[in-house]
């Protein structure tokens, strides 16, 4: 049974698209056969972000309306040959998905992958319920500020009203908090909210912290997941996250601030 | 005040401040995805039938659903105008 994991988060510009990519590289990773799909119909960006932007022929549009088979539209990863990314249409309206034809495609996505990854656009409106009505576990992107974590609420009692686990009466779906952009010094200082606060207010399980870090943009700069730089803090938190969407138990790292030494300080202005 | 005090004095943080607003915003929002969808229908009309006797304005008409465990409890507020 392949688990579908939609990536939301209500607000825009929180990380979706990068979390997206990263959790579908580190599942892949790990041997699962994994797609993802695109969901932001006319606003696609999930190609750009795993460096597969000029091997677009066909789309998820296309496999809707029968004009390709979703063979033709799959693009096969050039790093890990386990994932199969399915871009969104760049041209056509939003509400060319339709919600027998996304049905249509996820089922059979579901026969031969282990996990399907659903990226969705920004907002509440009709992709954003596409993208999440499917979903068996929702992974909330949330940026530790009062308009992020007030929009992931609201996704939450979507997530709980409208989704076809919801609707049909079945066992909920199985919502993660993803903390991303958080500056430990900030906290720290009292001028960001912590990993805790936003625990309390959201109450539901952290499944991740990614720290704010220069590494992200470089990373989505060269159209490489950043779970793939490995070296890095955002990158290890992203396998930890990973980790722990299957299963492991893993303690969460990155959530003080680095004790910065006396010659760092003097050399780098502190 | 003395003037250590005016290194010593700190603003409340602005995480805490972030932290307060959003505990009530998101209570409150809470409250009203659990009301039932007809209950602004309802209250339209509870108003229409008051209005037939005594003059109100819409806000003197306040209609909530409160849920226990084993109950639903229709809270209907009617404020008068005084004579």
């Amino acid at each position: 049974m392949a688990r579908i994991i939609v990536v939301t988060s209500g607000k825009g510009g929180v990380g979706k698209t990068t979390t997206s990519a990263s959790i579908s590289t580190g599942l892949a990773k790990r041997g699962h056969k994994t797609v993802v799909i695109d969901f932001d119909v006319g606003l696609r960006n999930l190609d750009l972000i795993m460096n597969c932007e000029r091997r677009v022929v066909y789309d998820f549009v296309n496999v809707i309306q029968g004009e390709a088979t979703l063979n033709q539209a799959l693009i096969k990863d050039k790093r890990v040959d386990t994932l199969f990314i399915l871009p969104a249409s760049q041209t056509r309206e939003k509400e060319a998905l339709t919600p027998e034809g996304v049905e249509k495609v996820i089922n059979q996505l579901a026969e031969t992958f282990d996990y399907i990854v659903c990226d969705s656009p920004a907002g509440i409106e009709h992709g954003a319920l596409m993208a999440l009505y499917h979903a068996d576990e929702a992974i909330v992107v949330t940026n530790p500020e009062v308009s992020s974590v007030r929009d992931s609420d609201r996704i939450l009692g979507i997530l709980q009203s409208k989704s076809r686990r919801a609707e049909n009466g079945l066992d909920p779906v199985k919502e993660h908090l993803l903390l991303s952009r958080y500056n430990p010094q900030r906290v720290e200082r009292g001028e960001m909210l912590s990993v805790q606060d936003v625990e309390e207010i959201l109450a539901i399980p952290l499944l991740g912290v990614i720290p704010e870090s220069q590494v992200v943009l470089n990373a989505s700069n060269q159209g490489m997941p950043v779970i793939l730089e490995e070296q890095s803090d955002a990158g290890q938190a992203y396998d930890d996250a990973v980790a722990r969407l299957l299963g492991e138990d893993r303690e969460h790292r990155f959530l003080n601030a680095q004790k910065k030494g006396f010659f760092s300080r003097m050399f780098k202005g502190g | 005040m003395s003037f250590l005090d005016y290194f010593r004095s700190k603003k409340t943080p602005s995480a805490s401040v972030a932290k307060e607003r959003l505990q009530i915003i998101v209570a409150h929002e809470r409250g009203q995805r659990a009301q039932p969808d007809y209950l602004p229908q309802l209250q339209q009309e509870l108003l229409e039938v008051i209005r037939k006797y005594v003059q109100i304005s819409d806000d003197m008409v306040q209609v909530e659903v409160d849920r226990n465990d084993s109950c639903s409890v229709l809270e209907l507020n009617v404020t008068l105008p005084e004579k």
